[in-house]
């Protein structure tokens, strides 16, 4: 293939990642990985490589806006930053000395639990706030504007310590298969810690650009970054994700969600296989 | 200028500019290059200089990906300042401790080959 047709057959794919990634609240990574690998045929390493960078980008220019609307807790985010940085180095190491094999079985394995997760809808978590002297002690507890209820919610922080743990897992996923690992993140916040929803989504958005930066700075010096692949992902998801955010609300979403369930399963399958055979 | 802005404009400003160089990478490297573009590889600051001095695409586009990457890094370290003028030092403590880790994931990947 010549350079043109290569990079410019990458950037399209990673502007459909990012689109689709956006419109179904999941990272370009996840579509990304898979394409490069299955249709290209190219090294998984780099493949991972080039979706950390995407995943870097999307959700820095996703957290610039978050963090504007006061929605991502930064305090939180800061002090959970410590088990998924710590994370990420622990799965961008052990990744660089397994077999590839097994990245191809852990991500159709992670493509799997996707289709799982978005066959389930999310709700608010309702259930008992623990008293946590830690939380109080870090000053974690704050409120957001709620534009639906159109008035300022207080919210308490629960359980920062399990939260932590939980928070090195999702950086281990991430620095191990390039991805964000926001579907990691979140219910570790809604659900141990009993952040409210929307403050969940935005500080784990916000938390995601340096969890994925310390598996980045790790690919980088290891050689899995190579920018013939990763500046057309990088670009291509970031301009894909900025038209998705637009059409978010505007198109019915759920026709896309079953069909791209179906695309998940199969992809999952594929990824498996190949890691097998 | 309140915390949250200046980050916000950090993230924006780290996210554009490296965006653009790795588009003008993509521009040099279809221009220049005809053949085997992949397999350029580059792990640290020096030969991605020599690159860009070499005149190739690659090494621009792999300048943008570094000042991607640096950007949440950058990011933690205007929150260190943010955390010391507040006189927050438990925050403090908790922001230069992933700043390290930060730092230690380029010396890790190193050690490790």
């Amino acid at each position: 293939m010549t350079p043109l047709l290569l990079i410019a057959a990458i950037f399209a794919i990673a502007i459909i990642a990012g689109f689709l990634g956006s419109l179904l609240g999941l990272g370009g990574g996840i579509i990304v990985v898979p394409a490069l690998t299955l249709l290209f045929g190219i090294d998984i390493r780099l493949a991972i490589g080039a979706s950390i960078i995407s995943v870097i980008a999307t959700s820095s220019g996703a957290a610039a806006a978050y963090v504007k609307e006061h929605l991502a807790n930064l305090r939180v985010a800061m002090f959970l930053e410590i088990g998924t940085t710590l994370g990420a180095i622990s799965g961008a190491y052990i990744a660089g000395i397994v077999h590839t094999r097994l990245l191809f079985i852990l991500f159709g394995l992670l493509l799997a639990y996707s289709a799982l997760a978005m066959l389930k809808k999310r709700h608010e978590a309702h259930g008992a706030v623990y008293v946590s002297p830690i939380a109080d002690r870090l000053g974690l507890h704050s409120s957001y504007y709620d534009e639906g209820l159109g008035q300022q919610i207080d919210y308490r922080v629960s359980r920062p310590i399990t939260g932590l743990g939980l928070m090195y897992l999702a950086g281990a996923a991430s620095g191990l298969l390039g991805i964000g690992s926001g579907a990691l993140k979140v219910p570790a916040m809604d659900l141990a810690m009993r952040l409210p929803m929307k403050v969940s989504t935005a500080t784990s958005n916000f938390m995601i650009g340096v969890t994925a930066a310390a598996s980045a700075g790790l690919y980088f010096v290891r050689g899995q970054i190579d920018p013939v692949i990763a500046a057309p992902v990088a670009a291509g998801v970031l301009l894909g994700a900025t038209v998705g955010s637009r059409f978010l609300g505007r198109i019915e979403s759920r026709v896309i969600r079953v069909i791209f369930i179906i695309v998940l399963a199969v992809v999952s399958v594929e990824m498996f296989v190949k890691g097998v055979l | 200028m309140k915390a949250e802005t200046l980050i916000s404009w950090l993230l924006r400003i780290g996210v554009g500019v490296s965006a653009a160089l790795a588009v003008i990478g993509m521009i040099v490297i279809v221009f220049h290059h005809p053949t085997n573009v992949i397999g350029h590889r580059m792990t640290n600051v020096r030969e991605v200089l020599d690159s860009i001095r070499a005149g190739h695409g690659q090494g621009i586009a792999m300048l943008g990906l570094l000042l991607l990457i640096a950007t949440p890094v950058m990011r933690v370290a205007v929150s260190i300042g943010i955390f010391v003028r507040e006189r927050d030092f438990t925050f403090v403590l908790i922001t230069t401790t992933v700043l390290l880790l930060l730092l230690l994931s380029f010396v890790l990947g190193a050690a490790g080959g």
